[in-house]
């Protein structure tokens, strides 16, 4: 479903951020993405929902590619995607059932059914009684939880968080890490960029290493590639 | 997505953000306000000049002086000839006792100077509204002068050709401060909603990332743009009336625009709205 294929991706100032990444992302996977800060997570995460464009390679979405997809396509394959950020990003102004009910008009939902699909997603995410509260009266999880239900609002077919966990503590990082598990065991696949290696060993799912632009490390391809196991690095 | 569901939720934003915003609504509106005033206060000037001009260019006139001694109906035919010049409006002779008698009028107290007979007699012409210009003066001027009896045409060339010098600069004066203005205008509505683009940057990353098409996140703004154009253009056309108003009260009363100028003023107030948001978000996006 998401396919990179010999991807290089260079800034202007700071050089090549990725080098020469392939790797495969099937439906309904779980997959971390950790690394050394700067190693090129976010950048993935980036090129996938299509923010960022790569230099040299190819990356695929859905069956649609990123060389040959026009300018004006890039929000329609955005909506099949749910992005998650540290810094949760919420409209601080409006209360959370409008938060939600922002990412369902700016796509053209019918107003009449955006009502009904807010609860259904506050219900979800375990914050019926928030739904009018504006974030500022949220806890840190409480407002990830929030920008998790809008990322879910159109039904996308894999979410992408970038360190998701980051600004949160022990409790919260559970809660919510056990919100995408669930999010996952409803089929919706996830991606999933974090420093927490603890998160990470106890969980025993999919995991990408990333250093200096490049795969270092991928749990499934050492499996069928390697099947003996071997070292990390 | 329907397009009234668009345009309604459009507007939607477009009144959130003068309301989360309105010192910088207000600062926009004014700025605009002030350059269209300053436009308009020029066009009243160069109105007003136009149509002094166009009271004194009534009065041009040619005069031709006929020789002492010319018979009766040598004069009379020659005004039926001049009278069906296309560009002739009338035609009539002033005897030399009327000479007398006018400038007598005119000259009030030294009257007494004048002794009968001193003053020609003369055809006076006066031309049609839109050949006043002095191509068509001195051409009608010339043909007059080819009559044997008329000893010599006056027709105030210089005079005629000065106001046209004036019309002229007026106009091209008028044409090129108005264009520089509309410039500054576009200018400050441009920055006011780029500071309202840049209050907002987060919201239209937001936008983005939950897949909204660059036309939807535009519209709201030139929604704004086009209102607090409007809104500016209005008040510009207040401010204009009110100095307008004031000066008719205490200087002399001048001409005010009529509907048409004064629609096409607030028509221009939301063009320069529409412009400079348009230009601000595309370029915010192109960016980002
Ligand atoms: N917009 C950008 N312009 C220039 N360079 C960039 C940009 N985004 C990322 N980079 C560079 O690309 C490299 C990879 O950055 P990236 O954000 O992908 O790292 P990361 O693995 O997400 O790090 P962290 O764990 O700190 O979030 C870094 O060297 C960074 O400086
Ligand atoms: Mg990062």
């Amino acid at each position: 479903m998401i396919r990179f294929t010999h991807v290089f991706k260079e800034f202007p100032r700071t050089g090549l951020a990725l080098q020469d990444v392939s790797l495969h992302v099937g439906k309904g996977e779980f997959v971390f993405l950790t690394g050394p800060s700067g190693a090129g997570k976010s950048t993935i995460l980036k090129l996938i929902f299509l923010e960022e464009r790569p230099t040299k390679g190819e990356v695929k979405v859905s069956g649609v590619s990123s060389v040959t997809i026009r300018g004006r396509d890039v929000p329609k394959l955005r909506r099949k995607m749910g992005v998650v950020f540290q810094d949760f990003r919420l409209l601080e102004d409006r209360s959370v059932e409008a938060n939600i009910a922002f990412a369902l008009e700016v796509t053209g939902t019918a107003p009449t059914a955006i009502g009904a699909k807010v609860s259904r997603l506050l219900g979800q995410v375990g914050l019926a009684s928030k739904a009018t509260s504006l974030p500022r009266e949220l806890s840190g999880g409480e407002q990830q939880r929030v920008a998790i239900a809008r990322a879910l609002a159109n039904d996308p077919v894999v979410l992408i968080a970038d360190e998701p966990t980051g600004n949160l503590d022990e409790r919260a990082t559970r809660g919510i890490f056990q919100l995408l598990r669930d999010i996952n065991a409803s089929g919706t696949a996830v991606i999933m960029a974090t420093h927490d290696l603890e998160l990470i060993r106890r969980a025993e799912c999919r995991t990408i290493e990333m250093n200096h632009g490049q795969i270092v490390f991928d749990s499934a391809e050492q499996v069928s590639a390697n099947p003996a196991g071997g070292d990390a690095l | 997505m329907r397009y009234e569901e668009l345009m309604r939720l459009a507007w939607r934003e477009a009144l959130l953000a003068f309301k989360r915003a309105p010192v910088l609504s207000v600062l926009s509106i004014t700025t605009i306000a002030f350059s269209l005033f300053a436009f308009g206060l020029f066009g009243l000037v160069a109105l007003n000049i136009r149509h002094q001009l166009s009271q004194l260019e009534d009065r041009v006139e040619i005069r031709a002086f006929v020789v002492d001694g010319t018979n009766a109906e040598a004069t009379s035919a020659a005004l039926g000839d001049i009278g069906s010049f296309p560009e002739v409006l009338s035609a009539k002779l002033v005897t030399s006792e009327e000479a007398l008698v006018r400038a007598r009028k005119e000259l009030g107290e030294f009257s007494d100077v004048f002794e009968a007979g001193i003053l020609p007699a003369s055809i006076d012409v006066k031309l049609k509204p839109g050949h006043n210009d002095p191509a068509t003066v001195s051409a009608v001027a010339g043909r007059i002068k080819n009559y044997d009896f008329v000893d010599d045409v006056r027709f105030g060339e210089e005079w005629v050709q000065k106001l046209y010098r004036i019309r002229n600069i007026a106009t091209l004066a008028g044409a090129v401060l108005g264009l520089a203005f509309a410039g500054v205008a576009v200018i400050i509505i441009g920055s006011t909603i780029r500071m309202a683009v840049l209050a907002r940057a987060r919201e239209i990353s937001i936008m983005r990332v939950v897949g909204a098409t660059d036309g939807f996140i535009r519209s709201p703004f030139l929604i704004e743009g086009v209102l607090k154009g409007t809104l500016g253009g209005l008040l510009a056309l207040l401010m204009t009336w009110l100095a307008n108003t004031l000066m008719g009260r205490f200087v002399f009363s001048a001409e005010f625009f009529d509907m048409k100028y004064a629609l096409a003023g607030v028509a221009a107030g939301a063009m320069i709205g529409l412009l400079g948001s348009a230009f601000s978000v595309g370029r915010h996006l192109r960016e980002v």
